[in-house]
């Protein structure tokens, strides 16, 4: 326990020390926070409830639309903004710009869960292949459609609220970085305290074998429903603070961008290992790193190096490291090992 | 006669989508694998064909050349990625294919461009109803071509060995194992012959519309669409559907407008697969 205590103040040290130590990487380390976040909310869904799914872009994305429309909506006309140079004409002042932001961020995560909320019945009744590729679907269908609303931008997109001027010059920075991390925080913390409770337990039971979970009197639907609810919450929070931090939405680069965020919050959760607490912590912070350390060596080729990993990783890596590491030293994850019974383990080929 | 025009378009497009979904159903039947890279091979064969258009030969020799290629590109992704992905969980096969999804549209954005382009077969046009309806010769050149490969593949399998292998694996992998098929080789080409036929219709699909590297993966929703709506196996229902999703699409096309039609086509794939969870669930049942 006391090691634990250790490490997590260690965590915690570092990244508020973060910033300052290496100010030229702030924008870099607000994304791995997100990614962070994104792949945790994912594992919530695709690792310990076993319902893989390729749509929690869509409150990604959704959360991102909010969060920017509320901000500006807050003040100004969004039409109008949208129409084309709106923050230039309109201004926010500082006071207005981070009252804006916080309610949108409120918005951007509230919104996502309750509509999580209203389609996950319908949808949460698909197993297996088929929720994956529906909810692949969703998160596309909603990319082309907001591609072809008028009032949030169209094709053309939609520039979020500049950051106002105030006197120190790396406070833009400074600021999506801390809102990104103590997001994360908070994620990692409500997580943590989520799989201490018997709701993990129901989640995991749904994972193994759904209608044995039905038949033991556990309301199945409520609790994937909340699990989805739970996702969606974090998901679009993470989404509401990328919009801010990137500056530009665009509905199918940006916001729905399936073929990267969506893949790489599967791929990194993968990575890391389904179904653990540091699994996606550990595979967001090596995605991350490896991402940013080599995506400038391939130049123009990171999508064919990026196709060639995801078919590597899900072929020779399926477990993810927490799962390698859980093989070759289970006493460590609280499993009892009998010796005997190891050595009389015969590999069946 | 609007609406005639977008039947008859809608029909002669959805034989071309019904002839990709047949692709789909033969080897998710065989393979139990879900290939989401499957709009890609279709954009690869229409590329074939786009280039022997660029080359000077007439790009209606695509439909002989490209499904020889995509054979042998299909048996290729086979050998390198599905044979170590077939025996395991479905998410995973998904999985991987969308990665080799995302590499071959990198890669064709790479090699060909990232323009939309067409291969002109100049065929003219055939006009019908006093002149009111516009049908292009190549899209009726293209439909018939569909139907002649798919009965071709249908009696194939019917009559020859490599077809009764395939049926007898499809049936039950084990067993034929047993009784002597190869069932490696069976898979491969089954892969192979998927393969071929995407790179048929992406010949017709590049004569007909046009491509664009980035456009793969609605025709890969299309294909699983017309297959979960008409199952596995049902020849007749995978035409029938695949006709009944022209006929939408073109329809959204026109009373929504172009820029919806894309999202409309997934958003009836979730409707579908809404629909489908409901009515089973009266029963206690699920989409399996």
């Amino acid at each position: 326990m006391n090691k634990n205590i250790i490490l997590y103040a260690a965590i915690l040290i570092f990244g508020v020390a973060a910033p300052f130590v290496f100010p030229a990487f702030k924008v870099q380390l607000s994304i791995l926070c997100i990614l962070i976040i994104l792949a945790i909310t994912w594992n919530v869904q695709g690792g310990e409830m076993g319902y893989n799914t390729f749509g929690n872009i869509l409150f990604y994305g959704l959360g991102m639309y909010l969060c920017a429309s509320v901000q500006v909506g807050m003040f100004f006309p969004l039409a109008e903004w949208t129409e084309g140079g709106g923050e230039k004409t309109f201004v926010h002042t500082p006071a207005q710009f981070f009252q804006g932001f916080a309610v949108g961020l409120a918005v951007a995560a509230v919104v996502p869960a309750i509509i999580a909320g209203l389609i996950g019945y319908s949808i949460l009744g698909l197993r297996g292949h088929y929720f994956a590729i529906c909810t692949l679907g969703l998160g596309v269908a909603a990319g082309e459609i907001s591609g072809g609303i008028e009032i949030i931008g169209a094709g053309q997109g939609f520039t979020t609220p500049p950051f106002p001027n105030v006197d120190r010059l790396e406070a833009r920075g400074e600021f999506f970085y801390f809102c990104s991390f103590i997001v994360l925080v908070f994620t990692f913390l409500a997580v943590k305290a989520i799989y201490s409770t018997r709701f993990k337990l129901v989640l995991n039971a749904i994972r193994d074998n759904e209608d044995k979970a039905e038949a033991m009197g556990i309301q199945t639907m409520k609790y994937k429903i909340i699990g989805w609810m739970i996702s969606a919450f974090f998901c679009g929070l993470a989404g509401g603070i990328m919009g801010g931090l990137v500056g530009y939405i665009d509905s199918t680069d940006v916001a729905f961008d399936g073929r990267e965020m969506g893949v790489f919050m599967v791929l990194m959760a993968i990575l890391g290992g389904k179904g653990t607490l540091w699994g996606p912590v550990i595979g967001a912070t090596l995605f991350h790193i490896f991402k940013e350390g080599f995506w400038t060596f391939f130049l123009g080729w990171q999508y064919v190096a990026l196709g060639v990993l995801i078919v590597v990783i899900v072929i020779y890596f399926p477990e993810g490291i927490m799962g390698w590491l859980r093989e070759k030293y289970p006493e460590r994850f609280g499993e009892v090992v009998d010796e005997a019974d190891r050595k009389a383990q015969v590999t069946l080929k | 006669m609007l609406t005639l025009q977008a039947v008859l378009d809608g029909l002669l497009l959805g034989i071309l989508f019904a002839l990709i979904a047949y692709g789909m159903a033969l080897q998710w039947g065989v393979m139990n694998i879900i290939n989401i890279a499957q709009g890609d091979l279709v954009i690869l064969g229409g590329y074939i064909a786009y280039f022997m258009y660029l080359y000077g030969i007439h790009p209606a020799w695509g439909v002989i050349v490209s499904p020889i290629i995509m054979y042998f590109v299909g048996v290729i992704i086979y050998k390198l990625v599905i044979n170590k992905v077939v025996d395991r969980d479905l998410f995973i096969s998904i999985l991987a294919t969308f990665g080799i999804s995302i590499l071959f549209m990198q890669l064709m954005n790479f090699a060909f461009g990232a323009d939309v382009v067409l291969a002109n077969s100049g065929y003219g046009t055939t006009m019908l109803f006093d002149n009111s309806v516009t049908l292009p010769n190549s899209k009726i050149f293209s439909a018939f071509i569909s139907i002649v490969f798919a009965i071709g593949l249908v009696i194939y399998m019917k009559k020859s060995k490599l077809g009764r292998a395939i049926r007898a694996t499809a049936q039950n992998a084990r067993a034929a194992k047993i009784l002597g098929v190869d069932t490696e080789k069976v898979y491969a080409a089954t892969f192979g012959i998927n393969a071929a036929l995407c790179g048929v219709a992406g010949a017709l699909i590049s004569i007909t519309f046009t491509i664009h590297p980035y456009m793969g993966l609605p025709y890969t929703i299309r294909s699983f669409m017309i297959v979960i709506v008409a199952g596995l196996g049902n020849l007749p229902g995978v035409a029938m559907s695949g006709m009944g999703l022209g006929v939408f699409e073109e329809f959204a096309d026109y009373i929504l407008g172009t820029e919806f039609r894309i999202g409309s086509v997934f958003l009836l794939l979730v409707l579908i697969l809404v629909y489908r969870r409901f009515k089973l669930s009266k029963k206690r049942e699920y989409l399996k």
